[in-house]
């Protein structure tokens, strides 16, 4: 996934909300509230860890690392992390071969294949925790002439993601969208062509909320069987732009940008639209699997079964870091970092295309960063 | 501009397309590697000494620089070879005829590279039925036509095409090139749909077919071309120039009794060198063309992915040296099918050398 295009302007937006945060007294009691980022215990960040910080993984967290970086330049002066957005796999390996501070990845370490050991044996054999620092809704985004508004569910975006449904005026749309003008034409369905996490994450809440109808299976790689790929968000946010009739999924800032229409999606309690709040709400409700600190998410369940009146498509991407096995000066600087992160950065995160954490879920987060030694 | 050079020596020029020829290939084993110890110096036998030394530094540092370049080249081929084979013998389906390429579960390879292979071979191929006239038109204009003060920045400036990056062709090819030439396309499929060429295509994605690629393709190999078919017209000997104007040949027959058969097979390598960029090009390709499950047809109003773009596609997120190693196996075919062009562009080369 690539988010980076907006990487400058956020980079911008958030170097200039920083400093109208400064002339305030406290950041966390300005205007982030409605974020969620306000908070009764809000650690200190010591600044005194080590001066520059390495990370790599996830591309689909990059524009996010520069909201971070930013509020983490904010906050400790000479402190600095570069992120390399390589990919999730890259920045387990990276990670785990103890060339970078902390890992981003789209999924949690998996045990079954080593991750899990390997990571361990990173932290001089403490475990490694995974922490869900960022979330990133996915817009079902279509261009049909006419239409404006439109609602579905997990069984018929399945059906129409896998070929089942194939054209627009289908009795299962039109029965989910009484009162809106259908038309009779094809429809054209635009997926990632690379490789990508929001691929995967599509994938299982099809298979999580289709009642069946998607027996696809999930995964980096479009397994529907029809329609055409397109190359990055940018790319499906073009080709969705582009081509009347056409549906796909892509992260929430390029539907934005591309002034794409955006599906509802009405998982048993009406449809619900795609709004910060509404994905705050479905992100609550995640059940955590991990033990203890490590925050590793089912996002099954919320896929199959999230909450009323919140919009359940969305992914997070985890930060791996070591519970203990720091030196001191790194572990310092890696606190100061994830604390900036889920306090002071989450701010401009939703000008980014991403979801701000909950204050419940931030709690969770803060309580497990400062736990790390 | 070598003129001097050219006349002076005209008992080594002889046939025009020797003198061409010997510079691309055939003199080099006449002269040999071991020969390059000059001619018994006239110095006497202290300099030779001195001369000796200085030619064996050289001629280590020559024969060095070519050993290196071919252990690279084969160091190169047995890495893709090692890291093909244990995915090679895991794999499912038919590597060469199957047109499903599923890598992305180690315990399940399925790959095969035959739609890989079609769609690089087509938009390479389209690519350079469009760029190799008009490469020679622009050669022959420069080098014949234009008025000196024109050529040169002229010349300048299809040169300049060269540098331009490859993702910027990309981005102008689906942004830019593709709205505009979607009309033409969507005349071209309705007229002449029955043709195979232009059958309706299997992408929904309006111009981001093999058609907009090759496109953009040829307008990426058109630098290669005309610069180096505008080097070998230049050198057209002035002497046969003049000798066909003084029999009252037209520009257009003195172009096509003199420069022609002079450069061709410059031209042709140039060519041949074109179709090697456009083989392997990655990344314009990787933006434009549209992927899809359905299977290639061999129109040009098709999707798909080349070799270097399927592997650009996935390279990101592997995890998995088999998943990696089948990627790797598609590359190993880019690989040698580059070779094969190579091969045939030698070919080429020495038999219309021969001929002329």
């Amino acid at each position: 996934m690539k988010l980076q295009r907006h990487g400058l302007v956020v980079a911008l937006a958030a170097a200039g909300a920083i400093l109208l945060a400064a002339c305030g007294s406290d950041p966390n009691s300005g205007s982030g509230a409605a974020a969620g980022s306000s908070s009764a215990n809000s650690p200190a960040v010591d600044c005194n860890g080590k001066a520059s910080l390495n990370a790599e993984g996830s591309s689909a967290q990059k524009n996010a690392m520069d909201v971070f970086a930013q509020a983490y330049q904010a906050k400790c002066t000479n402190a600095k992390i570069a992120y390399n957005p390589t990919g999730s796999g890259a920045g387990v390996k990276q990670f785990n071969a103890g060339l970078v501070d902390f890992g981003g990845s789209d999924s949690a370490l998996n045990a079954t294949n080593g991750e899990t050991t390997a990571a361990a044996a990173r932290c001089q054999n403490n475990p490694a925790w995974n922490l869900p620092m960022v979330f990133g809704p996915v817009a079902i985004g279509y261009k049909v002439n006419g239409v404006s508004s439109l609602t579905l569910t997990g069984e018929v975006a399945a059906k129409i993601f896998n070929g089942q449904i194939k054209t627009w005026n289908d009795p299962a749309i039109a029965a989910l969208n009484s009162g809106v003008t259908l038309p009779a034409e094809p429809i054209n369905v635009v997926f990632r062509s690379d490789d990508s996490g929001t691929t995967d994450n599509f994938q299982k809440y099809l298979k999580a909320s289709s009642k069946g109808a998607w027996t696809q299976g999930d995964g980096k790689k479009f397994n529907g069987g029809v329609g055409s790929g397109a190359q990055g968000s940018a790319g499906v946010a073009q080709a969705l732009a582009g081509t009347e009739g056409s549906i796909g999924y892509v992260e929430l800032s390029f539907a934005q940008d591309n002034k794409l229409d955006m599906a509802k999606i009405d998982s048993g309690s009406g449809p619900v639209e795609l709004t910060d709040a509404t994905v705050g709400k479905a992100i609550a409700g995640v059940t955590v699997t991990g033990q203890g600190n490590d925050l590793v998410l089912d996002l099954t369940k919320t896929y199959a079964g999230p909450p009323a009146g919140s919009y359940p498509l969305f992914l997070a991407t985890y930060e791996i870091v070591c519970s203990k096995g720091y030196d001191a000066a790194t572990a310092t600087a890696v606190k100061a970092f994830l604390t900036v992160a889920a306090t002071d950065g989450q701010a401009n995160l939703a000008a980014a295309g991403y979801a701000p954490l909950p204050a419940e879920f931030q709690q969770k987060l803060l309580t497990a960063v400062q736990a790390i030694a | 501009m070598s003129d001097p050079t050219v006349t002076g020596g005209p008992t080594g020029i002889g046939e025009p397309a020797d003198r061409w020829g010997s510079s691309v290939s055939a003199a080099v084993p006449e002269a040999g590697i071991p020969a390059t110890e000059p001619p018994p110096p006239d110095q006497g036998s202290i300099g030779a000494t001195f001369v000796q030394r200085g030619d064996r530094i050289f001629r280590f540092l020559a024969t060095g620089s070519g050993v290196f370049i071919v252990a690279l080249i084969g160091a190169i081929g047995l890495f893709l070879l090692i890291q093909a084979v244990p995915p090679l013998l895991q794999n499912h389906a038919n590597f060469l005829t199957s047109r499903q390429f599923e890598a992305g579960d180690p315990n399940n390879l399925s790959f095969g590279i035959l739609d890989l292979l079609l769609v690089t071979v087509e938009v390479s191929v389209f690519a350079l039925v469009l760029a190799m006239p008009l490469g020679l038109g622009i050669a022959l204009f420069l080098t014949q036509y234009a008025p000196a003060r024109v050529a040169r920045p002229f010349g300048y400036l299809v040169d300049l095409l060269a540098a331009v990056p490859s993702i910027i062709f990309g981005l102008w090819g689906l942004f830019v090139l593709a709205p505009a030439i979607q009309p033409f396309a969507v005349w071209l499929e309705t007229h002449l749909g029955w043709f195979f060429l232009f059958s309706p295509g299997n992408v929904g994605i309006a111009g981001a077919t093999v058609f907009t690629a090759g496109i953009v393709l040829a307008v990426m190999i058109l630098p290669i071309i005309t610069a180096i078919s505008r080097e070998v017209f230049a050198r057209t000997p002035r002497a046969h120039i003049e000798a066909a104007l003084a029999l009252g040949a037209t520009k257009w027959e003195v172009v096509r009794m003199t420069v022609w058969p002079f450069g061709r097979a410059g031209y042709v390598s140039a060519s041949m060198l074109g179709l090697g960029r456009a083989l392997g090009e990655t990344i314009a390709l990787t933006i434009i063309l549209a992927a899809t499950p359905r299977i290639f047809t061999g129109s040009l109003f098709d999707g798909g992915a080349t070799f270097a773009s399927k592997i650009a596609l996935s390279f990101a997120e592997l995890n998995n040296n088999l998943s990696a190693g089948a990627f790797i196996a598609a590359g190993l075919v880019l690989f040698v099918l580059t070779f094969l062009v190579n091969a045939a562009a030698r070919w080429v080369i020495n038999r219309s050398g021969a001929k002329a």
